[in-house]
């Protein structure tokens, strides 16, 4: 269960000294697009020395070039340890995930990690859309990230500020990850300076269904985890409805009435996830 | 000799015994203020000046730093003096900028043999670091200096200030004319004081709606071309800053503040000018706003932040020893509630209703603190001078609750020293460290830590900051230190609270 995870170039030492003082959930460092072809070989070292020294406390993501790309498998060799979680894969697609599943069990195998990889793919062309049920259901896949800019590009239109291009990209992630469990996380706000955009994106994207959002800066990260997470008047009523449940429970009454409207078994669920989100980062 | 700190303190200084220990056990001393008997104050040049006042070798000249680095008047008033070939000159400006950058030859010839200020940086404060200097610099506060002339310590011969408005008698001001730089309050003292009283404006006017400088005081007036830029006037950042960890640190800080239960109806306050210490201010307000309150006042250099909660309504009043930016200017012209404050008043020990000690919370910074909350501001991690007390002494000294904000590495170099370079400010009047990666609460400040029990904040005590920091650095190699001393670091009652010593050959 995330709600902000924050990319960080993987060349960068400053910002990968920096990468858990800020409250995101997770941490993507970036070997794809933030490193230039000529700095692959030491981003990756530069990483991998990092995160051998430094046990960072929230989930570490890495960010590796496409498998369409020469650099993957150098990505992988490199970076799949026990100090990583997740790995996030750049346009996704049914066949490469279940080609990654089997070079990161070789990995794990070969190295001894005493854990499993996750995976998030990044939906990013018009294709993986139409696969997302497929992605969704990969092995090794906790979460599916939308990636807008790419996507935008692949279906030759423009990136707009109220995002009616990628509604229908979504909703479907929305809906596809709720099916099946998952994190959906929304594509990042690029204007890193309009926090009230933000705000508006990150609302907009709640109410189709995502729960998470990418940041591409710390500053992003407030307004994300705020959005993303229960309001204390949310958590107050799934508290006052989870005691009514239980009293009611007690009373042998099956179904029961709050503030004059019924209870029912689907607004009980609800009220047990925003309770355990609210535990989960925190807020009671 | 050795202080209360355990710093080494040149002979003929007074060690410092504790903060407050010669002050409360002490009276104020004052000399007379010193009044013109002259009437015809016109003059038409500095040189005219120079040879009515009769300046000679080994006299004391003042300057004040409202221009800040846009000064042209010390500049002007030390070529006259080199030109003359006068040695043996003390100065005591109360601050030095990269703008007097000429000072430096005239240091290396001994037409300057002595510096007293509060604050100094750019390529005089390197002249010095490397023992160029023929005597001691003695770093003051700003409060200290105020102290130190009234009590006739520090003895100035001819006090130059350079006024934006003025008239022939000597009346003056620092709000109307081409470089106005607002509030003339470090300049007070020294006209109070100084055995002569020279305005120097570039706006010589008939009359003066409004009156800092009295012409009781002034003994001439020179009119030059211009006296400064007002641009150099802007005081470093003073914009709220976008470093997303210093944002981080001032966030922890206000939700500090809030815990501490400091941001209440009436409470007063002051912060640097400095992008962190604005961010602070920034999140100070959304709680403000948050909890339908407001400050009674802020002090100290003025930004336009603190302008716009002035006008926002949510601070009553400003009160102003100096202005750092030309908003602040035009505010302290126009508005009522924005005060100025001479040196004195805002910071003096001894002064009585002093406004630092009215202060509910102070927000400062630091270039070292060590495992005592001791703050060095003075000198960096090498040794090169790069700042100086300025009020940070007499704030923390005065404030309820003293604040430190620093990222904890900077330029990858740990904050917190096992030991100082420089001892700026005593730890005893160091409340809260707030880093980015923690809170350190002073051990002797109990009300502090029994209020933050139940925070949430992730407080520690400093020595785990420390070990923090060496995960990312390492321990870092002591730097040598030259062992001779080139100036002190006098505490706010006059007392030697540290020695500066001569940069180490590299």
């Amino acid at each position: 269960m995330r709600r902000s995870l924050l990319f960080i170039p993987g060349n960068n030492p400053a910002m990968l000294q920096n990468a858990d003082v800020f409250e995101s959930d997770a941490v993507i460092i970036d070997l794809e697009d933030a490193v230039s072809i000529s700095e692959k070989d030491s981003a990756r070292n530069l990483v991998k020395n990092f995160l051998n020294s430094y046990r960072l406390p929230i989930e570490v993501i890495i960010r590796i070039n496409g498998m369409d790309t020469d650099f993957y498998q150098a990505d992988l060799e490199a970076i799949v340890s026990n100090n990583i979680d997740t790995i996030l894969l750049p346009k996704a697609n049914p066949r490469d995930l279940i080609k990654l599943d089997q070079i990161l069990s070789k990995i794990e195998q070969k190295n001894g990690l005493t854990k499993k990889i996750g995976v998030i793919p990044i939906i990013e062309l018009a294709s993986s859309i139409l696969d997302v049920r497929e992605i969704a259901t990969s092995p090794r896949v906790n979460g599916l990230l939308l990636g807008a800019e790419d996507l935008s590009s692949d279906l030759e239109v423009s990136r707009t500020l109220a995002g009616d291009e990628i509604f229908y990209a979504r909703s479907m992630i929305a809906i596809s990850c709720r099916a099946y469990n998952i994190d959906a996380i929304d594509t990042p706000f690029t204007d890193v300076r309009n926090e009230e955009g933000l705000l508006a994106d990150s609302q907009k994207a709640r109410g189709l269904g995502m729960n998470a959002k990418a940041c591409i800066h710390p500053n992003q990260i407030d307004i994300v985890n705020k959005i993303f997470s229960p309001s204390k008047e949310q958590i107050e009523q799934a508290l006052r409805i989870l005691k009514a449940f239980e009293n009611a429970q007690k009373e042998g009454k099956g179904v029961f009435s709050l503030d004059g409207k019924m209870v029912d078994k689907p607004i009980i669920e609800r009220a047990k996830k925003t309770i355990d989100k609210a535990k989960r980062f925190g807020l009671i | 000799m050795k202080n209360v700190l355990n710093r080494f303190v040149p002979r003929g200084y007074i060690p410092f015994q504790g903060s407050k220990t010669i002050i409360n056990s002490s009276k104020r001393k004052l000399i007379p203020e010193v009044y013109t008997s002259n009437a015809n104050k016109l003059c038409g040049s500095l040189a005219e000046v120079f040879d009515k006042l009769n300046i000679t070798d080994g006299m004391t000249l003042s300057f004040h730093h409202h221009l800040r680095n846009g000064d042209y008047c010390l500049n002007m008033v030390m070529q006259e003096a080199s030109k003359r070939g006068i040695k043996n000159l003390t100065l005591a400006p109360s601050s030095l900028f990269p703008v007097h950058a000429p000072l430096v030859p005239l240091i290396e010839n001994q037409t300057v043999t002595k510096i007293y200020t509060n604050y100094l940086n750019g390529p005089v404060a390197k002249t010095i670091s490397e023992g160029k200097l023929k005597e001691l610099l003695v770093m003051q506060t700003h409060g200290g200096r105020a102290r130190a002339i009234e009590a006739g310590e520090l003895s100035i011969d001819v006090a130059f200030v350079a006024a934006p408005a003025a008239d022939k008698k000597g009346n003056a001001n620092g709000v109307d004319g081409p470089s106005a730089c607002g509030a003339l309050g470090y300049a007070i003292p020294d006209v109070k004081y100084a055995k002569k009283v020279v305005i120097i404006t570039d706006n010589l006017v008939e009359n003066l709606d409004y009156i800092e400088i009295d012409e009781k005081y002034v003994d001439y007036v020179v009119v030059v071309d211009k006296i400064g830029e007002q641009s150099g006037i802007v005081s470093g950042t003073t914009k709220i800053t976008r470093d997303p960890v210093a944002l981080k640190i001032a966030r922890n800080t206000a939700q500090l503040l809030n815990e501490l239960g400091l941001i209440k109806n009436g409470f007063s306050l002051q912060t640097g000018a400095g992008g962190t210490s604005l961010a602070v201010a920034s999140e100070v307000k959304k709680i403000m706003l948050e909890k339908n309150i407001t400050a009674s006042f802020a002090s100290g250099g003025i930004t336009a932040y603190f302008v716009e909660m002035l006008e926002a309504g949510l601070i009553n009043e400003l009160w102003d020893v100096q202005c750092f930016d030309l908003e602040a200017v035009r505010s302290y012209k126009v508005n009522k509630k924005h005060y100025g404050m001479s040196s004195s008043k805002y910071a003096n020990p001894y002064e009585e209703d002093v406004v630092v000690n009215k202060l509910d919370f102070v927000i400062l910074g630091a270039t070292e603190i060590d495992l005592n909350f001791n703050v060095n501001v003075t000198t960096d991690s090498k040794g090169l001078l790069i700042g100086g007390s300025g009020g940070h002494s007499d704030t923390a000294a005065g404030a309820n609750v003293t604040i430190i904000t620093t990222p904890l590495i900077k330029s990858r170099i740990p904050i917190i020293k096992k030991e100082l370079t420089t001892i700026s400010t005593p730890g005893e009047d160091v409340d809260v460290l707030v880093t980015e990666r923690g809170i350190a609460i002073n051990p002797k400040r109990t009300d502090l830590l029994d209020k933050l029990q139940n925070s949430k904040l992730n407080i520690l005590p400093i020595e785990q900051l420390l070990e923090i920091s060496y995960q990312y650095t390492g321990i870092p190699e002591p730097i040598k230190k030259s062992d001779k001393v080139i100036g002190v670091v006098e505490y706010r009652d006059g007392t030697i609270i540290d020695s500066i010593y001569k940069l180490g050959e590299d």
